[in-house]
Parts: C-alpha cells; sequence; structure tokens
C-alpha cells in the first residue's frame, strides 16, 4: 500500500481505479525546416482547427455550465485569432526555419510570459490561458485526440493540473474524483470538484505513473491518498462512504423544501457568514437568505482602513450572488475581543463594555460614512438590509440613520444608484430589549444577539473558563428577554430573528417557532438540519 | 483624423471578453485605431496588445481613428467602449 498527502477540496471518499491523465509526451524538434511552406500550411491548419474546438467547447459550456463559465472558451478563439500571435510564428516558421510545434511553442510562451510580468492578478491568470491555447494548437499538430485521454470507465483521475478545457472535456458521469500535482484551492481542479460534490486531493506529491489502473481511495477527512489499500482500510473507508451517501441523500431531500412545521407554522433560516468566500456554502446549504454577513473581515483583513471601492466589491458580490435573496450586512463590529493596529483604538480595562461596534462608528463619522456609502451603493445590485451592532438607545439609531440618509443623499447627487433596502439593528443588550418597544418604532427588524445577550444579561465573560459552571447558555432571563423582544417587534409590525449560537441550538427550536420568532440565521452547516426539526415538530398538539 | 476620450468604468478595466468583443467590432473598418494611456500606445485591432496595455478602472484612454471611414469608425468604437468598458 502506498500512501499520498495533499490538500483536501472537500470531504468525503471516493473509490476506484486510478486513471493517470496526461497528454502523451511529444518531442519537438528543433532541427531546421527545409519546406517552409508546407510547414507553415500545417500551422494553418492546425490554427483553424483549434479555434473551430474552442467554439464547440464554448457550446458544450454554454449548455452544461452557463454563460459565465463557457465565456472563458470564446475569449480563448478570439486569443487565437489574435494576428500579432499568428504572425509570430509564422515568422519563427520562415525566419529560424523551425518546425511548426517549435515556432508555437516559442510563441505562445513568450505572449504568455508577457502576461505573467504584468502587475494586475487579473492580467496574470491570462498567461494560464495562453498555456492552454498553445496546448489545443500542439494537440493538434501532433493528432492526439483529447476526449480519448479519460478512458471509458469510471475511474479516480489523476493528474499534473486540470486547465479549463479539460474540466469542461471529461466526460463527468466516469468520474469518481481528481488528484492532481498542481493547483489551489481556485484552480480548475477545485472549482470542479466543488461545483460535482466529488471528493479530490491537489497538491499531492507522491503521484506516479505506476499508479495506473490500481485500486485507489481518497481519504478527503484526512486529505489522504491510498494506492493499493490493505482489507481492513478497504472496509473501514468503504462503509464511511456508505455512511456519508445516506446522510447526503437525507439532507439532499431536504433542499429545496419549505421551513414549515406539521401544523403549518413557518420559520425563515438564513446564513451567517463571514465574507464573500462563504457564498458558496450559502447556496450549497440552500438558506434562505444571509441574516448576518459581518463586515468585520473588512477590517481585519487590511493593514490600512479599508476603501469605499474594495468594500463596495465585497458587499455587492454577496448581494448580487444570492439576489433576490435577502443579505443582511452588519456595519463594523469591531472592538472588544476584535482589534485592529491601524484603528489605535487604545487599551481599556473592560473591552467588552467598551469603545465598540456603533460606538466606534457614531464617534469617527468619516471612518463610519466610509462604510455606509459602501453599503448604499451595493444596494442597487440585490436585496440588502443594514444591520447596526450594540445599540442601548433610541438616539443612537436615530443618529445611525441620519448619517445612513446623508450619505444617500451625497450618493443621490452623485449620480450613483441607490436601490431599496431594511434597515434594523442587533438586540444584543439588556437595554435594547427593555426599549425595545421605542426601538422597534424606528427600524424594519430586529436580529438577537444571543451571545452578548447572555454576556451582558448574566454579567458573565463568555471568554473565561473559570465561569462555566455559572454559565447556563438556557437561563430563563435571557429566554424571557428573547421572547419580550419578539412580542415588542410584532406589537410594531417588524420581523424579529436570532442570530447568535442559540439560533442552531436545535434543542430550543421549538421554543423559538412557539415565541414566534421568524428567522433564524445560523452557520450554513446547521441550515438543513434544523430544517429537519422543523419539518417534524407538530406545534398544535403541544401547548 | 478622429479623436475620443474615454474613462474606464468596468471594475476589472478592460479584461479579455469585452477587449475580444471590441476589436471584433472594429475589425471591419478601413481605418486604422491606436489607442494611448499616457505616453504608451497601440494598435486596437490587436487583442494581445490592448489586453497587454494593463488599462484599468478609471484610467483616461485617448483613441485616434484615421482612414477613409473614421467617421463611422470613430463612432464604432466610441459606442463599444460604452456598452463594454
Amino acid at each position: 500500500m502506498q500512501v499520498g498527502t495533499g490538500k483536501s477540496i472537500l470531504n468525503g471518499i471516493a473509490i476506484g481505479k486510478l486513471k493517470l491523465y496526461h497528454a502523451p509526451k511529444y518531442e519537438i524538434s528543433e532541427a531546421e525546416i527545409e519546406d517552409i511552406e508546407s510547414e507553415t500550411a500545417r500551422f494553418e491548419q492546425a490554427i483553424q482547427k483549434a479555434i473551430d474546438q474552442q467554439n464547440v467547447l464554448y457550446e458544450k459550456a454554454l449548455e452544461t455550465a452557463g454563460e459565465d463559465s463557457a465565456a472563458i472558451f470564446e475569449v480563448h478563439g478570439m486569443m487565437l485569432e489574435d494576428e500579432d500571435l499568428q504572425d509570430a510564428v509564422r515568422d519563427i516558421i520562415s525566419g529560424q526555419k523551425k518546425t511548426a510545434e517549435y515556432a508555437v511553442r516559442e510563441a505562445f510562451d513568450e505572449q504568455a510570459e508577457v502576461f505573467a510580468q504584468m502587475d494586475d492578478a487579473y492580467m496574470k491568470e491570462r498567461s494560464a490561458d495562453v498555456r492552454d491555447i498553445k496546448q489545443a494548437v500542439l494537440d493538434v499538430l501532433f493528432g492526439v485526440d483529447p476526449d480519448s485521454m479519460q478512458g471509458s470507465e469510471p475511474a479516480i483521475l489523476v493528474a499534473e493540473d486540470l486547465a479549463p478545457s479539460e474540466t469542461v472535456r471529461l466526460d463527468k458521469s466516469l468520474l469518481l474524483g481528481m488528484i492532481t500535482r498542481e493547483g489551489s484551492s481556485n484552480s480548475h481542479t477545485a472549482i470542479l470538484a466543488r461545483s460535482m460534490n466529488l471528493p479530490a486531493i491537489i497538491q499531492c506529491k507522491e503521484i506516479d505513473d505506476s499508479w495506473e489502473g490500481h485500486l485507489g481511495i481518497i481519504d478527503g477527512y484526512h486529505s489522504k491518498v491510498y494506492v493499493d489499500p490493505d482489507e481492513k482500510l478497504l472496509a473501514e473507508l468503504t462503509a464511511k462512504m456508505q455512511e456519508d451517501e445516506k446522510k447526503r441523500l437525507l439532507l439532499q431531500e431536504l433542499k429545496g423544501q419549505e421551513n414549515v412545521t406539521k401544523d403549518g407554522t413557518k420559520i425563515k433560516i438564513y446564513a451567517n457568514i463571514g465574507g464573500p468566500s462563504d457564498l458558496g456554502m450559502v447556496q450549497e446549504n440552500d438558506a434562505g437568505g444571509v441574516g448576518l454577513f459581518r463586515s468585520e473581515f473588512v477590517y481585519l483583513n487590511s493593514k490600512d482602513y479599508p476603501s469605499e471601492e474594495a468594500q463596495f466589491a465585497a458587499y455587492r458580490q454577496a448581494v448580487e450572488t444570492l439576489a433576490p435573496k435577502q443579505v443582511v450586512i452588519r456595519t463594523c463590529d469591531i472592538g472588544a475581543d476584535k482589534m485592529v493596529e491601524y484603528m489605535d483604538l487604545g487599551d481599556e480595562d473592560n473591552p467588552a463594555l467598551g469603545f465598540r461596534a456603533i460606538r466606534i462608528g457614531l464617534s469617527r463619522k468619516d471612518f463610519f460614512k466610509t462604510q455606509l456609502r459602501a453599503l448604499l451603493r451595493a444596494s442597487a445590485f440585490g436585496n440588502l438590509a443594514i444591520m447596526f451592532p450594540m445599540i442601548i438607545s433610541k438616539w443612537e439609531l436615530e443618529e445611525a440613520k441620519k448619517l445612513l440618509e446623508e450619505c444617500r443623499e451625497e450618493l443621490v447627487k452623485e449620480g450613483v444608484a441607490v436601490g431599496e433596502y431594511q434597515v434594523g439593528i442587533m438586540i444584543e443588550t439588556p437595554a435594547a430589549v427593555l426599549c425595545a418597544d421605542e426601538l422597534a418604532q424606528i427600524c424594519d427588524f430586529f436580529s438577537i444577539g444571543t451571545n452578548d445577550l447572555t454576556q451582558y444579561t448574566l454579567a458573565i465573560d463568555r471568554q473565561n473558563a473559570k465561569l462555566e459552571p455559572f454559565l447556563d447558555t438556557h437561563h430563563p432571563a435571557v429566554l424571557k428577554a428573547i421572547q419580550m423582544t419578539v412580542e415588542a417587534g410584532h406589537r410594531h409590525g417588524i420581523w424579529v430573528g436570532i442570530c447568535g449560537e442559540l439560533g442552531a441550538d436545535m434543542t430550543l427550536t421549538e421554543t423559538f417557532l412557539r415565541m414566534g420568532v421568524d428567522e433564524l440565521s445560523v452557520n450554513p452547516k446547521s441550515i438543513l438540519p434544523i430544517r429537519k426539526v422543523v419539518r417534524e415538530l407538530d406545534l398544535g398538539s403541544g401547548s | 483624423m478622429k479623436e475620443f476620450q474615454y474613462t474606464i468604468n468596468d471594475e476589472n478595466g478592460i479584461h479579455a471578453r469585452p477587449a475580444g468583443i471590441l476589436v471584433k467590432e472594429i475589425k471591419g473598418f478601413e481605418s486604422s485605431f491606436t489607442v494611448w494611456k499616457g505616453d504608451k500606445s497601440c494598435d486596437m485591432k490587436k487583442l494581445m496588445k490592448l489586453m497587454g496595455m494593463g488599462i484599468k478602472k478609471g484610467d483616461t484612454i485617448t483613441v485616434k481613428v484615421e482612414g477613409p471611414d473614421e467617421e463611422a469608425a470613430a463612432e464604432a468604437a466610441q459606442k463599444a467602449f460604452e456598452s463594454n468598458f
């Protein structure tokens, strides 16, 4: 048995025959040629055929993967049609008297290098496209049929790396998993694996030609590859794979289903996310929207104040990707346990009760307005809701709304599009619970942050392990506070959700439903399991 | 000769696909097209060269069109910029 290690793209197990996927190695002759005319003619034919192939791939991808994924092949076709690039090949053939293969390699590599040297990340990536189309022309010149490389039986593919054209060409019904030597988490291999829910290991250095045809296992949980596994391991991982499959089918059945109890009570289940990179998880787990988008990542991942443009790009991506679903973005919640150096917030004796969240926003208005402008601009691209954290008084909400309105007027004056949006607040202090009636009259929704609400209601520091015996997460005072908030919100006709950790506590799902909570926002992985609990409940028979 | 200026609005600048569309749309004209960014310039009918200019959002470029059909050519180019970038 051989063992390989690498980086796992998704948790899962694949078992099957290993199939090496690589183009046959061909030698490019550097010798001088005699007949320039016929060599040039070979090139003309090959480039035309390669262009035609890109168009076929474009049509194929359009059908199976949509316009966005297909566009790359249209671009490849256009690049192949570039006159300068073609002339460079012709010049090498006639000027240096080299073969068409040699000329293609030299000219395309030079163009790839031009892009690789650019200081723009997007353009750098285009060098991979140039190499991909070079391969397409060389395949034609050498008479390689790329469709025959995959074999005709289901297998785990083993490759150096997969180019976009290859991931489209692959017959997906024969694909059990993928192992590549190269690739990053954003490579085409990884994207394909995620979109098809296929176990894949990238950056596996142990890959060897001798693996061809042997039995292999991908253990995505432990980022391992086994070749010729022993019987015990095979039995163990086969059982694990079957168990996964059962779970997957069960949850799959829940996708697209409503969050409704047997007696017809409905609740929205949204996702909590920490940045645009979590959007895939939101969609995979069939969230009804995003109930808490923590905007801290734009501050924590930055060495200096993040610009309006950078923030706008992130917010827009989330709102646009999920439209028409609602995305609730919480404004900056820096302070207390989340500090950033450049903000120079200073040391405090009691940071949890200190200068944080909305208190910073209302004290440093220019800083806050940068975020508000970015949010308002994003509102034009989908269904946005803006949420202010740590509100304790009505005037704070009024002041924050005033700043928001100022920003909106500025943008309108500048001719920038602003869409519709809701404005709401986090309920995470006992003060907010007790003032909920007043607050509900001037906002569109409440979202209860149970982590801070518990800490402030019970006067217990949640980071302090010594206090664990005193911490009752289901403390009646906390549950009472939640109930009071829901009732106050409903008295004034606004919706009330829960976005703290208690929202995902399935022993409380029934309690929350009975209280009339409108929305639970939880980590994406909890969405389908909670939906299952909701669908099995019958509130009619209880009380 | 016709000349116009344009400021790029697109987040990604002049990127691959719209650049390809632009080249396709102006190829049919007899006139020559030169695009200038600062003191750098290139033939706008050449896709790879155009991409290689690294034109970004916020950059203002100058396009010069010269030839027998320059009137219509400049108009088509300007339209292509407006709808793609």
